[in-house]
């Protein structure tokens, strides 16, 4: 490891020993996703029953995939900025963040980083488990998470689920930077729920968004969250489809990124530190 | 070439001001009204490498705005700064990376993290080398006495451990220059004491230049040889702590207790200052009297049983200096 990289390296494996330590947090939201998932699946069970199942783009076994798939990856997707930051901005200890000989963009990055992945990590292993492993032994097969496409839509997946963390974690920066600039990020995160939840897929995957939408739907960041590996999970980008696909999250991690660090130097710049 | 170069240093914020109660609640969601403070204005001193200098001042006079600026944290709106050369805010990283800063009322080591913790994780950010950082922590730990707090998460460490585990925490990188912004505040006496000996040492035996906010004049008296004075963002005194003792209060107090009934006494330059049936309480300038000559005047003439002169306390010569330049918090 290069004296360089140790710093951030550090920050992370740090943030991501601490954030593994909270395992009732992990059972509680694993248990609160499920609930919602069984809820998801059996809306979905009824609409396509009540569908004509040529006109429906995915079917309902990929639907279902794609539900407990968005379940045990929920907080892979930027639903707030980190709460140690608006913590450090509200108590003012946001003075030593800026004491370390490190750049504050790169380290608050990292730490979002691995604030998302340690929680993801238990609670999308024990979702695989109940849904992907449980589910068929106990003979729930048809509503069971079911494996990728094929081995190539396996490996683009994971690619995929590599840049969600990356595209994940510039949006966290956006909303850090913004909860630096109003000193409460309640307002902002709220909006960005929203939008997560029509935009990203979380609420209904893109592909069932009428056809107009299309082009739109994919285009747009929140896609990149969530709905583009999924996709990409059981066969429905591929090929060039995936490569798109994968682009458009890169492509939306640069802007992001370059977006957040721009704005960052304007707001440090301005920064203000009251009392004490 | 002074460590610290602080020259017309200026600095604004910009606070928003509304009416009271709903009625002004309302009007400032239409009308937004600003009012510029100025914190800082024309603030200049300088400091050599070695020295230990107190800022004190009231409340919202400015110390801790300087220090934010001369730790690289606030931009200063006009004037220059340079620390070693540096210019704080202009080359933020590799400024920090030579200085230790401790904010008295914030912590900045991780709340759920053991303290040992903490303290690599400062290894690793400021890239010490791990046998420099493995012996640099061996003396802090044994300075400080922190061997038994070291696996407890610092939340459950009390203010005064949690302050020497903060200094600590400033100091594994070996910086030149170390700012306490009110590091004993609200700390115990035995807490208060370790604190102000640790850095006694430190810049005695290792030349660490340091910069101490304080309200806390004990604090003062047995750290700081220089003491600059700064009221209102800007600085009113500027030289050795007896200086500026002697310079605002001369006066001395004398309290006798008599054998019989306290007589009145009539000297020039001597002012009864309380009385009780067998006591008096006497102010006296000791330049126009001084106090063995008192002492010798009064025995003299009456049975007297017990004397003791004593030094007006510091916080009053200090709330005099306030007094005197208008100081005192608005």
């Amino acid at each position: 490891m290069t004296d360089a990289l140790r710093p951030y390296a550090a920050a992370f494996a740090a943030r991501f020993q601490l954030m593994l330590q909270y395992r009732a947090a992990a059972v509680a939201g694993f248990a609160t996703q499920c609930w919602w998932g069984g809820i998801k699946v059996m809306v979905y069970a009824a609409f396509f029953a009540g569908a004509s199942a040529s006109d429906a783009p995915i079917t309902l076994s990929q639907v279902i995939t794609y539900t407990w798939l968005a379940q045990a990856f929920l907080v892979l997707a930027p639903w707030s900025g980190d709460p140690e930051i608006s913590q450090a901005v509200r108590s003012g200890a946001i003075g030593y963040e800026r004491l370390r000989p490190i750049d504050t963009y790169n380290w608050w990055y990292v730490r979002a980083a691995a604030w998302m992945t340690a929680r993801a990590l238990p609670r999308a292993l024990l979702m695989l488990a109940v849904a992907g492993v449980a589910f068929p032994l106990l003979g729930l097969e048809a509503w069971s998470w079911r494996p990728p496409a094929d081995a190539l839509a396996f490996g683009l997946f994971a690619l995929s689920m590599i840049l969600v963390v990356f595209v994940s974690s510039a949006f966290v920066m956006l909303l850090n930077i913004s909860a630096v600039v109003t000193m409460d990020e309640r307002g902002i995160n709220t909006l960005v729920a929203s939008l997560l939840i029509a935009f990203s897929g979380n609420l209904l995957p893109l592909s069932l968004y009428p056809d107009a939408m299309q082009t739109f739907l994919l285009i747009q960041p929140f896609a990149s969250f969530l709905d583009i590996p999924f996709r990409i999970y059981f066969g429905g980008l591929s090929g060039w489809g995936a490569i798109a696909g994968l682009s458009l999250q890169l492509f939306w991690t640069l802007v992001m990124v370059i977006m957040g660090r721009a704005w960052m130097i304007r707001v440090m710049a301005k920064l203000q530190m009251q009392g004490g | 070439m002074p460590q610290i170069l602080v020259q017309d240093l200026a600095k604004t914020y910009r606070v928003m001001e509304r009416d009271p109660g709903v009625l002004g609640a309302l009007k400032g969601v239409v009308h937004r009204r600003w009012r510029t403070v100025e914190a800082l204005k024309n603030v200049s001193f300088s400091l050599e490498a070695g020295e230990l200098l107190g800022f004190i001042g009231p409340n919202g006079a400015g110390k801790s705005t300087t220090i934010k600026i001369l730790s690289g944290i606030l931009r200063p709106d006009g004037g220059h700064v340079e620390v070693g050369g540096l210019v704080p805010y202009q080359e933020r990283i590799r400024h920090v990376a030579r200085i230790g800063v401790v904010f008295g009322q914030r912590t900045q080591l991780w709340w759920d993290l053991p303290v040992i913790d903490g303290f690599d994780l400062l290894r690793d950010i400021y890239r010490v080398d791990p046998v420099r950082y493995a012996r640099t922590r061996d003396e802090l730990v044994a300075l400080l006495k922190l061997e038994r707090l070291l696996d407890q998460p610092v939340r459950q460490l009390s203010l005064g451990q949690r302050m020497r585990a903060e200094i600590a925490a400033a100091l594994l990188h070996e910086p030149e220059v170390l700012f306490l912004d009110e590091p004993t505040i609200g700390l115990d006496a035995p807490s208060k004491l370790a604190v102000r000996e640790f850095v006694k040492r430190l810049n005695r035996e290792r030349g660490v230049t340091v910069l101490l906010t304080t309200h806390d004049m004990h604090d003062i008296e047995a750290l700081a040889e220089r003491v600059i004075v700064i009221g209102h963002g800007q600085v009113l005194a500027d030289r050795p702590f007896e200086a500026l003792r002697r310079d605002v209060l001369r006066e001395r107090r004398m309290f006798i207790d008599f054998a019989q009934a306290a007589p009145d006494i009539d000297l020039p330059g001597v002012e009864v200052r309380a009385r009780t049936e067998r006591s008096l309480e006497l102010a006296f300038d000791p330049d126009m009297v001084p106090a063995a000559r008192l002492i010798a005047a009064i025995s003299a003439d009456f049975a007297v049983e017990d004397v003791h002169v004593e030094q007006p306390a510091i916080e009053e010569v200090i709330a005099k200096f306030y007094d005197l330049h208008g100081a005192a918090e608005a």
